[in-house]
Parts: structure tokens; sequence; C-alpha cells
């Protein structure tokens, strides 16, 4: 704010992003928060300590959550093999991670639904051979979730992956570490921050999805009905501020997960010099 | 711990980085591995560490073939010519992590690492920064962590990519000096890349002169100026003047000092080092004159003009103390008459 400082442009900068922020995110943010306080506080309280909303939250979360953590895991391994190892069709694999942000959730959803309900051919499989049910079920949800957001961890890890400088692996390497010492000691605590932000925007992802889940989720109360749907439900039963209480604290929770990783990673951050 | 490496060769695809190269490195010795960019140095390096396969033949650390082990297993210590610290760790991390690598039945426990780990920041005199982040450092900083780090796991082999390479001038005179001494302290068989001959005279016990995938010549800093096996290493390790005894007269290098002996042939070629042709102002109408000069320092580089017997001109480099200049009270465009006191001669 001082005229001497090194960067240039502070003004004009802030003020677009101030004016970005509230136009797109602050203004319908607060409508939402503005909308909800037309009910009391009780009925507030009684619409999301209802049984079914309570339960759908917690699918919400859970699926959210646990598609998270497989993403990330898995996303890892993917940016792994395409930064650390040429082979051929590598280029087509590339432009098929990308596809799931492309394609419209609604396809994605239709498509695992038709191969993992218990009559398609996966579910078939699955179910004759390990008893499992996938579609129609939480675990059905967590699949589409992952399916959604894959992409996200993998080019968040990605570039840090290829910016990796190979030497300190082959320092590590030549005071005697093992190659299972140089993957814990030296890559994934290089990689952690990356892989964290993968996690939150997979995460993020995850509670806000609806397209690709109605169709695999098979929607049951209690058990398999997410958030997003519920808040549809209520708004197609007129129930404005129904809605709307559900919607704001979804939004609250969402932020303040979002947030708990966010504190996280600058922790982690600040612990390895990187801040 | 004495190094022998035998029928070294290495392809990178058609390229050939080194060909059967054969060197013997006595026990203690500070040896530097010198030759332009290209030349396989790095390579040959990094196949003494284990970082590089060789395609064939065998690397004996202390009569011990090693040529099969693992980086990790070779004792040896490297440091980078990035360094390469690891970013996510304190400089105390760094150097400690080494000792906490270890298998656990020869771990030293954290008591003793620490120890170790200080007295070892002590010798690079940096204990003052072990709470710091490798980010944190100037380049010297970096490069002595990278040293100790190195030492810390008692190689018996010490190799050294570059040390000096990415630091600015001053520093890296110090560090020169700093790694000399240091040698002569812990006496541990080093071997170290360069690319600058004054840097490998100056610091190294033993120069190994590389071109082309080849070694040229293996000797003391001394013999190897004195006494260079070969054109290459003689125009590699210091300035010279080449004088084809085809674009001379045999009178003109007698008359200049040189005698033509009978092994030379009309292809030889003679080089001669700055400092070895002698100056003095005449009035004789020679071909020779003085062009511009230099300030080096105590030296004076003195560019001279010679007209070829074909009419070409020939630029001639002498180089000789201050002081000896002044006396001569020369100025640009003088007539000056040569004497070269010595001269290699090559074919």
């Amino acid at each position: 704010m001082s005229q001497s400082r090194i960067m240039p442009a502070f003004r004009p900068t802030i003020s677009f992003t101030l004016l970005y922020l509230s136009l797109v995110v602050l203004i319908p943010l607060s409508t939402l928060v503005f909308k909800s306080f037309q009910l009391s506080f009780d009925d507030y309280l009684n619409i999301i300590t209802n049984k079914r909303v309570v339960a759908a939250f917690r699918v919400s979360f859970g699926t959210a959550l646990g598609a998270a953590v497989i993403a990330s895991f898995f996303g890892f391994i993917v940016a792994w093999v395409l930064t650390r190892y040429t082979f051929s069709g590598k280029r087509f694999f590339h432009a098929l991670i990308d596809l799931p942000f492309a394609l419209p959730t609604a396809v994605a959803g239709i498509v695992l639904a038709t191969i993992f309900q218990p009559s398609g051919m996966l579910g078939k499989f699955l179910k004759t051979n390990f008893d499992l049910q996938i579609g129609f079920k939480p675990a059905g949800i967590v699949v589409a979730l992952i399916f959604i957001s894959i992409p996200f961890v993998v080019r968040t890890v990605e570039p840090v992956l290829q910016e990796f400088d190979s030497r300190m692996e082959e320092a590590a390497s030549s005071l005697g570490a093992t190659r299972w010492q140089v993957f814990t000691k030296i890559i994934f605590p290089n990689i952690f921050p990356a892989l964290l932000t993968g996690f939150a925007l997979s995460f993020a992802r995850g509670v806000g999805e609806y397209g690709s889940v109605i169709f695999i989720a098979g929607n049951l109360p209690y058990v398999s009905e997410i958030v997003p749907l519920l808040i549809i439900t209520k708004l197609e039963q007129y129930d404005m501020p129904g809605a709307t209480a559900i919607a704001l604290t979804m939004l609250v929770i969402s932020f303040l997960l979002l947030l708990l990783i966010n504190l996280l990673q600058n922790w982690v951050r600040k612990r390895s010099g990187q801040l | 711990m004495s190094i022998v490496l035998s029928n070294i060769s290495k392809n990178f695809g058609d390229f050939s980085a080194l060909h059967d190269i054969d060197l013997e490195i006595p026990e203690g010795e500070l040896v530097a591995l010198l030759g332009p960019s290209g030349c396989g140095k790095t390579t040959l390096l990094r196949i003494i560490a284990g970082l590089e396969q060789t395609d064939k033949g065998q690397i004996l650390l202390n009569g011990e073939d090693k040529t099969q082990h693992h980086v990790s297993q070779r004792g040896i210590g490297f440091v980078f010519q990035h360094y390469a610290l690891f970013r996510h760790m304190t400089v105390f991390d760094n150097v400690a992590f080494g000792m906490r690598v270890k298998d656990k039945k020869v771990r030293p426990n954290e008591t003793e690492i620490a120890k170790k780990t200080h007295a070892l920041l002590e010798l690079v005199q940096l204990d003052w920064l072990h709470n710091r982040f490798p980010d944190q450092l100037s380049g010297g900083q970096r490069q002595r962590i990278a040293l100790a780090r190195a030492l810390a796991v008692e190689p018996s082999v010490l190799l050294l990519d570059e040390p000096f390479g990415a630091l600015d001038a001053s520093v890296r005179k110090d560090l020169r000096q700093w790694l000399r001494n240091l040698h002569h302290e812990l006496n541990v068989t080093s071997i170290f890349v360069t690319h600058d001959q004054e840097e490998a005279m100056e610091v190294a016990s033993q120069v190994v002169v590389l071109n082309k995938g080849r070694i040229e010549q293996q000797g003391s800093p001394a013999d190897i100026y004195d006494y260079p096996a070969n054109a290459f290493v003689s125009k590699f390790i210091g300035q010279t003047n080449e004088f084809q005894l085809s674009h001379f007269s045999t009178d003109w290098f007698e008359k200049v000092g040189l005698p033509i002996s009978e092994e030379i042939t009309k292809d030889s070629i003679a080089h001669v080092r700055p400092h070895d042709i002698e100056i003095t102002k005449t009035t004789n109408d020679t071909p020779v004159t003085l062009k511009d000069w230099q300030h080096l320092g105590a030296l004076i580089r003195i560019e001279l003009t010679k007209i070829l017997p074909n009419g070409n001109p020939k630029a001639v480099f002498a180089e000789m103390p201050n002081e000896q200049f002044k006396r001569l009270q020369l100025n640009r465009g003088d007539k000056v008459d040569l004497k070269i006191r010595h001269a290699h001669w090559f074919h």
C-alpha cells in the first residue's frame, strides 16, 4: 500500500480480485445466508437435524472423503508412471486422464451405472465372484467420485514430480539409502504438499458432485442419498427455506474442512522449509 | 583407498562417451579429472560412483571389484555440481541423513549422530547454520554443507563433480584452498571434475587430462605443464603460441633461438608458452610489431603481430613481469626482436 512496493500494480490487481470475489463468490453465497435467515434458529436446527438430512450429510462427506483418499493414492501412482517412465502410448494416456474433465458428468454416471448395476458387466462379475454389489450402494458413489476426481490429483502432482530434482535421489542413494528410503524420506516429503492440494480438490469436487452420482447411487434415503440431491428434492417441493438451510450447512462444513486442509498444508510446508 | 579402473567404456546410443579408460589412483591422492566440456569426465566420475553403469571394464576400489555394486554399497561420497541438498530438510538433517538411513544393526544412536553431525558442521565452519534450510544458504555455504553430508558416511573415496563450477570467482578461490587443506587433514582419496585448468593445477596433486573419451595424460601438475604429452594437452593446460615449421623459414627459427634438430619435420609445430618469449626493442626492419598489451596483475600480456613469409599477419602473445616491461619503454607500433627460450615440438 505504500509507494515503495517492489511489485507494482498492487492496487489494480487487489481491486480486481475483490470485485471478482464479490460478484462471483460473495454475493451469491451471502444471498444463501440471507435466505436462510428467514428461518428461526429452531426451525433451522429442526431441518438439519432431521434424520434423513444427517444421513445424507454422512453419505456425502463420507463418500467424498473415501473417494479423495483412493483417488490420491491411485492418482499419485498414475502421475508417477506418466513422469518417470517412457512407454508407447504415453500421449494417449495423457489425453485419457483429462477426459473426465470434459465429459458431461451425467454421461459418466450413466455409463458407470450401466456397468456396475447388478446385471451389468462388472456388476455381475463382482456379484457372482465376490458377492459384492457396487451399483446403487454408497460404494457406487465412491466409484463415480473417483472417476471424476482422479484427474485433479494427477494434474496437481504431475508438475511437481516433473520438476523434482533427481540429483536429490542420487545423493540419497550415494549416502547409502535404500530405494524405499529414497522414496519415503526424499521423494514423498517433497511431493506431499502437492498431493494434499490434489486431495483437497478432489474432496471439494466430490462433496459437490451431483450429475454422475445420482445415476449410480440408487438414491435410497438414509443409505445412498447425497446432500445435493436432497437440496434438489426440497426445491422441487417448493421448500426454499429447507433447501437453503441444508445448502448453508454444507457450505460451512466444506469451508471448514478445506480450511483445515489448507492449514495442514501450510504446516507441512513450513516444517519442510518451503515457506 | 586406491582406485583402479580398467578398460572402462561407455556409449550413450551412438555417442561413445568413454573408450577403454585405464586409470590407477593411489591412496590419499587428490586427483583432478580435467578436460573440455563433453570429454566424458563427469561420466567417468559417475561410473566410479555407480550412478552410471559401465558398458564394459572393471572398477576396483581398494582391490575389491565393485563394478556390479549399487551406488549405496560402494562406500563413496559424492558431491554434486549443484549440491543436490535435500531442500525439505534442515542443514543438520541433511548432514545426519547418511547416518540415519544406516541399517539398524550398525546405526549409531541419535546422540552419537548429533555429536558427529555437529563435529562435521564445525569442520566446514557452518555449525551456526544447522537450523537453516538449504534455500536460505549462499552457494559457498551449500557447497560446504554438501561436502559435510558426503563426509558423514566416512566414505573411502570422495567424488566431486565440478565442485566450484557454480560459485563466483572470489568464493571459488577461497574454497579451492580450503578444499586442499581439508584434503590434507582428512587424507581421503578424492577425485574432482573440472574444466578449469587453473583450478586443476592449483588444487590437485595429480591431474588426469581427458579429451573425447580418452585419457591424454596423467601426472603431477608440474609434469603436465612442463612436459605435455601432446599438442592437445599443451594447448589445454595453458596459453601457447603455435609456430608451424611450414609457415616459417628454418633460418627464422634459428635466429629466435630454436635450433631445428633432426627429428623435426616440415609438419612439426612448435608450442611456445608466452612467458618463454623474450622481446627487445629494435631498429632493424623486423616483421614483428607490438600491437597492444594488457595488465594481468603482476604480469603484462603483450600482443605482437608477426608478418608471415606469405604476407599474412599472425598474432603472438608474450608475457613478462610488470617491472621488466616498464624498463623496455615500449609503445604501440614499435618494432621488436623475438627470442624464444623454450618450445615443445609436436608432430
